[in-house]
Parts: C-alpha cells; structure tokens; sequence
C-alpha cells in the first residue's frame, strides 16, 4: 500500500470478494441513498415559506372553521430541496440515457421549450383574462393549430384535449355527433387486437360495443375481414397507423375508402405520428380524426406520467362538430369562440371537453420545437426515427425473434418475441436485465398480438453511439436468457430496489402513509 | 438541427447495416401516391434557438401577465406565490424527463413522490384514499359523477347552480353519449347557496349530488345536511373544490360526509398557465376505492425486504381491461402532481395554515373596501378568498373596460354564464396573497369611475 508519510493511504488494496458488498449503518450506498417519507422525517409545525402577517379581521368562514388536526408535514426549504433531489436520483429519465419504450416514443426534450413555457408573458396568465389582454397567447395556439393542420393534411384541429385517450375521446364523440346530426344511430366500433388498450376503453365509454379486427400473419389489419364486417351498424374503424408493431398499414387507403362506402369513420391513432411526420399526412390517406401525442411527436416532457395533450386533427365531415373553446382569427385579432360566441356559427359542436382550453403549456413547447425543426427537420425526424429502429431490428435479429421482420423494413419501433429463450426465462428477466445494463427497458408484453413482446423505440435523438452500446446489452441479455444464465432471473441486483411485489400491492392495498401507531392499532 | 444526433456517415452506415440503399427504401410500405416526395410546402425551415426564442418572446410580450398589472380573477384558476424551489426541483431531469413509472425498480423518485401525494391530497381533502391525479377538475368532476353511476347504479345526479359552469358544460358533454341525466341550473344571486334545493330535489333515482365548495361565487355553506339527506336516499355526495388553498382555513368536504371529493390542484404549485396543464385530485371513502378512475401508486416490499412503492390495482385501468376498464385515462399530471406536493411539503401545516389565513384576511379587507364603492354591493356573508359583487351595469363591459386601463379586475358572470343574463351584473373577485393593499385601492377607484 502507498501511503503518504502521515498516514493516509493514497492508493486502494486489492479487492477480496467480501469487500464489494459490506452493509451499511444507515442502509445508503454512498450516491444511492435511502430516504424516508415526508411524514417520517417532516413536522407540521415546520414549513419552508415565510409569509407577510394577515391583517387582523373578523372571519367570514360561515362557522365552517376547520380544527383538525390535517395532518400535512412540513419541511425547511434545505430539507425539501434535498428530500426531492435524493428521491429524483431514484429515477431513470432520458436525461440519463436511451429510453426505448416501444409507442411512448420517449425523445429528447429541448431545454428552450422550457425556458419559453415559463416566460411570464404565457406561465402567469389567467385562462379568463379578458381577450385584449392575451392575443399572444392565443396567436401561440392558432400558430401552432395551422402547423398541426398542414402536417396532417387535415382540415381542422381541435386543441382543447387533455391527452391522447382525452383526444381519443375527442374524435369519437365527433363521429358519434355527425351520425347522429344525419340521424344515423350506430352501435360498433372496430378496433385491431394490437391497439392501444385506451381505443377500446373510450369506445366503450362513449357508448359504443366494441369488435376486435383480426390481424394478418404479417401483423396488419385483415383487410378482408375488415370489409365483411362492415355494415350500417359500423359507427367507426380505429386504426393505428404506423400500428403497434411497428408496421405501416399498406392497405390504409383501401380501408378507409371501404369505411366511407359504408357510411362509417376512420379514427386513426396517432401515437405514432412521429414515425412519419413530415413524409405521409393522414388526410391524403382517408383519415376522419386522429389525436397528435404532442408528448411523444413534438417533444413536451413526460413528466413521469403527464401531462400530456392531444390535440385532434379531422377532416371536412367532422369539422362542424368539434368541441368548444376555438381559436379564431377575425382581421388581425386572434378570438377565443367559447359557450358566448358560438351561437352564430358554430352550432353543432358537440359541446366542451373540458375547463378553459387546454394545455397552453404544451402548446408553448411544441411550437418551440415545431418552429426549432421547420419543415426540413421535422422530415429528417421521422426519417432518423426509422433508420434507427431499423438499424436496432437487423442488428439484433439474429439473436432475438423478430416476428415481422421476414416482411420488410419497420417503422419507428422494432417488435421482438420470447421465442427462442430458454425454458422458464421471459421477456421480463430480460426487461430488468437491461435496468443493470443501465438503460430502461423497453415496452414488454404489448401488443398483445406477440407472445412476450418486446418493443423498442429508439426514436431520432439518439446517436449512432448510443444505439450500439444498447444493442450491444440487448445481445448479452439475448444470449444469456437462451442460454439459461440462470442469475438473470435476479436482475435487477444494482436498481435502488430488487423486483418489487406487486402482488402484494394489489392483494392488500396500502395508498396513503398512516403513523404507525395508528397503523398497529388499526390490526 | 440540432437535437439529431446521426451525421450522414452513420447514416450510411446504418444503411449498409440494414440492407438498404437509401432511408426511401424504409417507407416502402407506404403506398407511392401517398409519400411526399420532399419537405412540405409553405412551412419555414428549421431555425436556430436565438431565433426561435425571439419569435416566441415577441408573442409572449403581446399579454398582460397576472404579474404585471393589479389582478384579481380566480373563478377556478388562482394566482398564488409559487416558492422558487418548486420549479427547480420539477426541472430536475430525473422527474421532467422519466416516463409513467412502470418499472417501479428504477423509478422509485416518481413513485415515493406519488405515495406522498396521495396521502397529502386524502388528508387535505378529509378522505381516506386518493389517486395519483388526472387530467383537471372539470375532468375529475366528470369522473366522479361517471363513478357514483357504477356505485349506486342509478343515472340521474343533480348538478348545484354552485358548480364552476366549465364543469357543468364537460358533464354535460359527456351525459350526452353515455345517457346521464343531469340536473342543473344556473345560480341566483343570493347570499345562501342552493342546499335546501339540493336536498328538495333528490330521489331514489339519484346517484348523486354534486357540489362545489366553496361555490362559484365564493359561498361556504355546510354539507353534512346535504350528505345526511343523500345518504337517506342511497345516493352518494360529490363535493368539488376549485380553490385547495381554502382547505388551510375551513372544514373538509370528506369530514362533513361527502363520499368523493375531487378538486382543481393547480393552486398549489402549478401556476395559472393560460388554462393547462392543470391538476385534477380524485379523493373517496376507502370502500369505493376499487372504483376509482386513474393511477394509483401503493406500497409493498422487493424482493430482499426492502419498502418500495409501485402503480396498483391496475385491473381497474385500461391497459389491462381494455372496454372493461373504470374509465379511459392513460397519462394524469405527474409532473403537476409533483409540483403540488414539493409546495405542500414547503408549506406544511402550518404554512397552508398561514397562507389560508392571509388570502383570508386580505379579502376581507378587499371586500369590504370594494363594497363601499357607489353602484356596488356584496354579494356574500360567507366567502374565503373569493366574492362576488354585483355591480350597476353589465359586468362584461367593466371587465373589459378596466383591461383597457391595465387593471385585470375579475371574471363577469356574463362570460361564465352567457345564458343567464338576469345575473349578468356580477362580478367574481378572487384576492390572494400576490395582492397588495395599493392594488385594492387601485381596483376600488377604477371601479369607482367605471360605474359613475
């Protein structure tokens, strides 16, 4: 051992296998720290903000005072920059590295969407603040409304949606409102077995009895089987076009064309747009409605579940029927048509969707990046974005099953099966495989048409660098699940947590902290 | 273009990896009439972040923000001091940028975070459970009506002429394709909210009764009669409250009865916005939880013994039960959920307590100096941080009037209820914490002058 002459050693020992994995006293990892729950480590009689004295005043509260005791912990600001900090470093994000979850398309997010977002000019702005006072705001959202319109080759777009199953919701409500405006009730809504779970679950909720399409050998939509199902009680078809495996529907204008002969609709799902943003438009495709993820496609953070928006772009047919409040511009001033304005020439819409007029704070960060890409870089997007996934699709399909990939190229995302691993090892020892490699695994067990699926999406922010090192763990991983490797199954072993039982949550549910005083006694 | 990192060397290699000569030969599938042959026409091209930034800083000048001017709406979206650590610590890429938390093993931050949340907005709210958000209140209204449905299986819910009119207007959209009736009308201008009516109009057919709380035009009035006379019936409470902060100050729906308690969260942490991304809280007794819509995020152990927190009874959801599932939602609002919860953990107790009791104090003050105002009279005995006035014109008018003078003075009932003219003199007022004792004077001598 080197040591400096007052003691202190300079250089480390050989390592012995017992020194890789010593306990700790406070179970913290150097960087990988432990932290306890707000209700642990807080008080209420702490807070981390300072306010004026209220003026003394006689209450008002109509007796309605409360005196319970709320039970909301407080910390020192020092202490919640740090509780939430530490908490932040138990988290994968795109910040750190590939992200590959097949349909959710997690790219980059540019920091001066963020910045603008915040500008005060659009952050602190009141929603009824009267229309003189916020022509930018609305310019911002009828800016961003015509880009939406001429990417999709579409005829108009309703901007108010919440998030693509709101959007969803959006679309089908427009449909359901223009047969009815033709007094044409109809009861079916066909969806492909590889949708999104989301395109069933709002047809049933706008009323709608829902009939699976089957999928060809090749992992589209049965176009013959499509057709004989069509009939006068057909309302809509949803599609998802490039599909959930990763495929663009060839037959996408004959579909719809046979849709519109039987006096249906084409919802299509846009989740992934961004697989041919700037290269298709869905209007020259028979397209009715679809929803735009501005979250995947146009790069608004995630924020580790939302929010999201999704704007709906629709055709001519649809257009009377969108949902109120619009943007509008009349000479040079930008009006907001809401419940007040309608009246005159908006009277078929099918109602509101929602408080105020959507995710203004999307729709800030997705202009910022549209008008950061223009019409050149948004082509190169989905083009980048496809020569990726292929480029991980060949470059794993000899170790990995790829069940479509006998039938050419892929779009954004490539699909990989279990098949082929060995006996008792799954997709998911493969999955929490990855976690150890360092990156987050990819969309697994979706679609539902593929045994185990697997589904990457690497989407176009990743360099040629990146992608290999995570073909190269996705091979090693591959190899080890067919050969057995049997410590895979342990995976993953150096995550701030082991597999988590999830079981357990479900079976006994615990969703909110209790003292554990409280806790014992209640048992 | 400078979030693309592949240069055309790798490109080309890439190709050659594939197989393919060109990236053309990627969209073969693409039917030829249908693939454009080159860039869309009449849309610019890409443009750097200096230029970028200009372009949407010129449209960001052309609003008065809040910020800038003497300012008073509420109306269902408040301006409250959001402390600075809020907005960095959400800016931490570990939280902005990491998907819905589906592998719990490395998304621990996102989870725990939720956990807290959920235990935070069950307590603020007085109930024993709540979700990990959705989209908005009018949309967690929505939601809760949708629910009370599956619980008592009954259609008819009765709407107070109390509820925020965005709300009425999404249940009522919604109604339309699902068969709801709905029950609703709009509000009077009295003092006393629409309880007894309430209470007069519910029957065996009722699933529920949904209130706001306080209401639109900032009355508190107890529920526990309402919840006594909905429960005698077999129907359930919604109570609705747009304006958390007022929890720090007065009774929680959950503790006088309501069965579901759903809210606008953006008060806390999130900011104004221009309407969105807001924050929808979903709160209920424990025994409805299974019904519930949304995330929920719960507690378990890992596989050496460890606490860790995962997304739960996701039987109830859409992934899973596809048609079959409690409602259609995917993404919430993480990211504002977090927001809320890091401002809540900064405040505690006794900061929400405080901060209840300035907005509180100041509107009393506003309140009572705007009523001396000629051509003015208070609506309201009871209020929090939120009143209504009635003025001697259309408030429309004045609204628009002291824009004109730099002055954001409120939201007309002319725009929240244009149907309604009979109560288009009123005025909602809502006084924060951000308001200063120059900007109620402002106010009351504009007003003053509006209304001479």
């Amino acid at each position: 051992m080197t040591m400096l002459k007052e003691g202190r050693p300079t250089a480390p020992q050989a390592l012995n296998e017992a020194d890789t994995t010593p306990a700790t006293a406070t179970g913290n990892r150097a960087l990988m720290l432990e932290e306890a729950l707000i209700f642990e480590i807080g008080s209420t009689e702490t807070t981390g903000v300072d306010f004026a004295e209220a003026p003394k005043v006689v209450s008002r509260l109509g007796n309605l005072a409360r005196t319970d005791g709320i039970g909301l912990p407080g910390l020192s600001e020092q202490e919640t920059v740090r509780h939430y900090t530490r908490l932040s470093r138990q988290n994968y994000a795109i910040d750190l590295g590939l992200f590959p979850l097949g349909s959710c398309t997690m790219k980059h997010n540019p920091r001066l969407n963020e910045k603008v977002a915040r500008m005060p000019g659009f952050a602190d702005l009141h929603p009824l603040a009267p229309q003189s006072t916020v022509q930018g705001a609305l310019a911002v959202i009828h800016e961003l409304a015509a880009w939406l319109v001429t990417l999709t080759g579409m005829h108009s777009v309703a901007m108010s949606p919440k998030a693509g199953a709101h959007g969803e919701l959006c679309g089908l409500l427009a449909i359901r409102a223009a047969l009815e405006a033709r007094g044409d009730a109809r009861s079916v809504i066909l969806v492909p077995e590889s949708a999104h779970g989301t395109n069933p679950a709002t047809a049933a909720f706008c009323g709608y009895k829902v009939e699976d399409i089957p999928a060809t050998p090749d992992g589209r939509v049965d176009l013959e089987a499509l057709k004989a199902r069509l009939g006068p009680d057909v309302a809509a078809v949803m599609i998802t076009n490039p599909n959930t495996c990763g495929l663009f529907e060839r037959d996408m204008k004959t579909i719809s064309d046979a849709v519109h002969a039987a006096g249906a609709f084409v919802y299509c799902d846009g989740a992934n747009f961004n697989a041919i943003v700037g290269r298709v438009r869905p209007g020259d495709l028979g397209v009715d409605a679809m929803h735009i993820n501005l979250h995947k496609t146009f790069s608004t953070p995630h924020g580790g579940g939302g929010p999201g928006s999704g704007p709906v772009v629709l055709s001519e047919a649809l257009a009377p029927f969108a949902p109120l409040p619009f943007v509008e511009k009349q000479g040079d001033k930008f009006v907001l048509v809401e419940e007040e304005t309608a009246e005159d020439h908006h009277g078929q819409t099918f109602g509101r969707m929602v408080a105020f007029h959507g995710q203004m704070g999307m729709f800030t960060r997705a202009l910022t990046y549209i008008l950061s890409h223009g019409a050149d870089g948004l082509r190169q997007v989905a083009t980048d974005a496809v020569l990726n996934a292929n480029y991980i699709l060949r470059s794993l399909d000899d170790v990995l099953d790829a069940p479509f990939g006998g039938s050419g190229p892929c779009m954004h995302e490539a699909l990989f099966s279990d098949k082929g691993l060995a006996e008792g090892f799954t997709t998911l020892d493969i999955a929490k495989g990855l976690i150890d490699e360092g990156f987050h695994p990819m969309t697994m067990y979706f679609p539902l048409v593929v045994h185990g699926a697997m589904l990457v999406e690497p989407t176009e922010t990743e360099s040629k660098a990146a992608l290999d090192q995570f073909i190269l763990a996705l091979r090693s991983l591959a190899e080890r699940a067919k050969a057995g490797d049997e410590a895979l199954k342990g995976a993953p072993y150096f995550a701030p947590r082991r597999r988590l039982d999830e079981t357990l949550a479900a079976r006994k549910p615990v969703l909110t902290w209790t003292e554990p005083e409280l806790a014992e006694a209640a048992e | 273009m400078r979030y693309l990192p592949l240069t055309d060397t790798d490109r080309q290699d890439m190709l050659s990896v594939i197989g393919a000569s060109s990236v053309d030969d990627l969209f073969v599938d693409v039917p030829a009439e249908a693939r454009l042959p080159g860039k869309i026409a009449g849309l610019p091209d890409h443009a750097s972040e200096l230029a970028v930034e200009r372009h949407m800083a010129a449209l960001a000048r052309k609003n008065l923000s809040a910020g800038e001017a003497p300012f008073f709406l509420g109306a269902g979206a408040y301006r409250h001091h959001v402390p600075a650590s809020v907005d960095h610590l959400i800016q931490r890429g570990e939280f902005l940028t990491a998907y819905t938390p589906y592998q719990p093993e490395i998304a621990q931050g996102t989870l725990q975070v939720l956990f807290e949340f959920q235990t935070q907005v069950a307590r603020l709210l007085g109930c024993d459970v709540a979700n990990a958000s959705m989209y908005d209140g009018s949309t967690a209204c929505w939601e809760a009506i949708g629910m009370a449905r599956r619980i008592t299986k009954r259609g008819k819910a009765i709407l107070s002429s109390g509820l925020h009119p965005h709300y009425v207007s999404v249940a009522n959209t919604m109604a339309k394709f699902t068969g709801d009736v709905l029950v609703h009308e709009a509000p009077t201008l009295e003092a006393v909210t629409d309880i007894d009516a309430l209470i007069a109009g519910i029957d065996k057919d009722t699933s529920c009764v949904v209130v706001q709380y306080p209401d639109i035009l900032g009355r508190i009035a107890d529920l526990t009669p309402l919840a006594d006379a909905a429960h005698a019936a077999g129907a359930l409470l919604v109570a609705v409250v747009t304006e958390p902060v007022a929890l720090g100050a007065i009774k929680a729906p959950g503790h006088m009865g309501a069965d579901i308690v759903v809210g606008e969260g953006q008060s806390i942490g999130v900011g104004l916005q221009f309407g969105g991304p807001y924050l929808g809280l979903f709160a209920c007794k424990q025994k409805y939880v299974r019904q519930m819509p949304g995330r929920l995020c719960g507690e378990t152990v890992d596989a050496a013994g460890k606490r860790g927190f995962v997304l739960t009874l996701s039987t109830r959801e859409q992934h899973i039960r596809r048609e079959k599932a409690t409602s259609n939602i995917c993404t919430n609002s993480g990211l504002c959920a977090l927001a809320f919860s890091i401002h809540m953990t900064l405040l505690g107790e006794k900061g929400l307590r405080e901060l209840a009791v300035l907005n509180h104090g100041l509107t009393v003050q506003a309140a009572d100096r705007l009523a001396k105002v000629p051509g003015v009279t208070l609506l309201n005995d009871s209020f929090f941080n939120e009143f209504t006035l009635i003025l001697s014109k259309d408030a429309r008018e004045v609204v628009r009037n002291l824009a004109d003078k730099g002055l954001l003075g409120g939201v007309s009932l002319g725009r929240l209820f244009p149907d309604a003219p009979e109560i288009g003199n009123g005025l909602v007022v809502a006084v924060t914490e951000t308001v200063t004792a120059e900007d109620i004077e402002a106010f009351a001598k504009a007003l003053e002058e509006e209304l001479a």
